[in-house]
């Protein structure tokens, strides 16, 4: 009975394939509709793709700062100011004493007579400086922590070093990074305030898109439900509209911001360059992409479900 | 199949469409509804077909109360009705076998199956070799077959026809009627609404006449009314001929 059967009947295909066939279809067809009329569906991308690749590239600039400033964290150097009785052999005794340290990365001593002669030649009071009958520089102890400290023991390897006897003061220069941090986290959130009302512009840009798209097929929309079509089914085209809008807008948003950071490879070599800097710009990671596209795909889907939502339902057969 | 209950349809602005009508069609019958335009013929399929809803009285389809069919089922329902329009209501933008397919796509049948009983479908009404045209290539008298094509592709029980031969001269118009008749003789019950009496005559179908709403007293039995009504009938014909 059962080959018979087989020969006979056609060949049934499960309901979960013929559901994803069936959207796989009208996605297809979706697709085939925007290309028919390619400058339209360009330029609705373009608009997409740019308004997507603003705050992506703004967010890579952040990225970026925040990855050159956070490796001044931890490289920034004490300098511990010696008193000035101290004499250069204690000085160096002191030095070769904190190098043992573990949370110690180098200790350089600048000499009283070193400094003052360095202090000489850049800052420009030479002449001035030839009058002092004393060096009035103490020995300077340049301490610089290892890579591996962290806040806290930056902290306390600060406070140990002021209580060294022989320190008069140590100085860490830390608040103009601490300022500089706070400062990206008020762009950054700004920034993404800035995406937020980006993404409601996106969303009535499609909507008013598919708007106009249901409008123009309501004829078809009318006599496919005179046949018996959901709204669900009526709605269906649109949304894959939307979401290829979004898909494409956000494609060309990467390689926007990819091509931004092309022209501006050169000149950045060039600086790090000058500051003998190994710097190279950070580009948009894999996870950062994805969530690219994935906002765009979500965005485009939205637009064109509020706009189905709000206009399909209207459309009765008359 | 088809039972209506002292129906009345007022629209909107106070005008009675339909005033206390009661008719019952039944299954694998072939039934002409005929009138003058304005006698309620259309509102009477619209009201089968649920574009419409009663103001009062009962319309039920094959066993199913429109009244209960609430507006998310109403898909479901139409689905089971064929429908043949005047204007034909084709999709002009895609080739004929994905209008014929449209019902099987809605109704999620697989596309291999879908290809198949298409080709089924046109063959029953000699356009398969039409397959691939757009609609606006084919003449009125072949689009309209494309049409009835698309509402007998999933093999509905009723199918109800809207004045299905009114922009066609008389030679497609029984041309036409032969497919219906060829559905009929398989079981299909037709309900169409056509005021070209010659033709219907030439089929020795019962005729379910409408004047302002309601039933008309039949007129087979008065000659000079019968007359008059050829008469009127030839008139309307004429004047949808170029």
């Amino acid at each position: 009975m059962k080959s018979s059967d087989a020969l006979t009947a056609p060949r049934k295909t499960g309901p979960i394939s013929n559901w994803a066939a069936v959207h796989w279809n009208t996605a297809v067809a979706a697709l085939g509709r925007l290309a028919r009329q390619p400058f339209a569906s360009l330029m609705i991308i373009l608009v997409i793709g740019v308004t997507l690749a603003l705050p992506a590239a703004l967010h890579l600039v952040i990225k970026n700062a925040q990855s050159i400033s956070s490796s001044w964290d931890n490289a920034l150097d004490f300098s511990v100011y010696l008193k000035t009785d101290v004499t250069l052999d204690q000085a160096q005794r002191l030095v070769n004493i904190i190098e043992q340290r573990a949370d110690v990365e180098e200790v350089r001593l600048v000499a009283a007579d070193d400094a003052l002669k360095e202090f000489r030649e850049q800052s420009g009071f030479g002449d001035a400086l030839d009058h002092l009958s004393v060096n009035p520089l103490p020995h300077t102890m340049v301490v610089r922590p290892a890579s591996a400290n962290t806040d806290v023991s930056i902290g306390l390897l600060n406070e140990e070093l002021g209580n060294l006897p022989e320190a008069d003061f140590v100085q860490v220069d830390t608040e103009w990074v601490q300022r500089f941090h706070a400062i990206l986290d008020i762009l950054e959130r700004a920034i993404a305030i800035g995406a937020g009302l980006l993404a409601a512009a996106i969303i009535v840009i499609i909507g008013n898109t598919i708007r106009l798209d249901i409008q123009n097929r309501r004829e078809e929309i009318e006599v496919t439900k005179l046949i018996g079509a959901s709204n669900a089914f009526v709605r269906r085209p649109f949304l894959y509209t939307g979401i290829w809008y979004g898909l494409a807008g956000a494609l060309l948003a990467l390689a926007l911001v990819r091509y931004g950071l092309f022209a501006l490879e050169e000149p950045i070599t060039r600086l790090s360059g000058l500051y003998s800097s190994p710097f190279s710009a950070l580009a948009l990671d894999l996870r950062e992409s994805l969530i690219i596209v994935g906002a765009g795909i979500s965005l485009g889907l939205t637009g064109s479900w509020l706009a189905a939502a709000r206009h399909m339902r209207r459309i009765e057969p008359r | 199949m088809i039972n209506i209950e002292d129906v009345t349809k007022r629209y909107p602005g106070g005008h009675d469409a339909l005033k206390g009508l009661s008719l019952s069609v039944d299954k694998g019958e072939m039934v002409f509804v005929t009138g003058h335009s304005g006698a309620g013929k259309s509102t009477l399929l619209r009201l089968i077909a649920l574009i419409d809803r009663p103001t009062s009285g009962q319309v039920i389809v094959d066993g199913q109360n429109t009244r209960q069919v609430t507006p998310r089922r109403i898909p479901a329902y139409r689905r089971q009705i064929g429908m043949v329009f005047q204007d034909h209501k084709l999709l002009y933008d895609r080739p004929v076998s994905d209008n014929v397919a449209l019902p099987l796509i809605i109704a999620g049948v697989s596309h291999r199956e879908a290809a198949r009983k298409v080709r089924a479908a046109l063959d029953q009404v000699s356009l398969l070799s039409k397959e691939k045209h757009l609609p606006e290539t084919l003449s009125s008298g072949e689009q309209q077959r494309v049409g009835i094509a698309r509402a007998i592709v999933s093999r509905p029980k009723l199918l109800i026809a809207d004045e299905p031969t009114g922009n066609l001269d008389p030679d497609l118009s029984l041309e036409v009627m032969r497919i219906f008749r060829r559905f009929n003789e398989v079981g299909v019950t037709l309900l169409i609404a056509s005021h070209d009496i010659a033709l219907i005559d030439q089929l020795g179908c019962r005729r379910i006449p409408l004047e302002n709403g309601t039933l008309q007293i039949e007129s087979e039995e008065d000659p000079v009314a019968e007359y008059v009504e050829r008469l009127e009938a030839e008139q309307g014909r004429d004047h949808w001929q170029p």
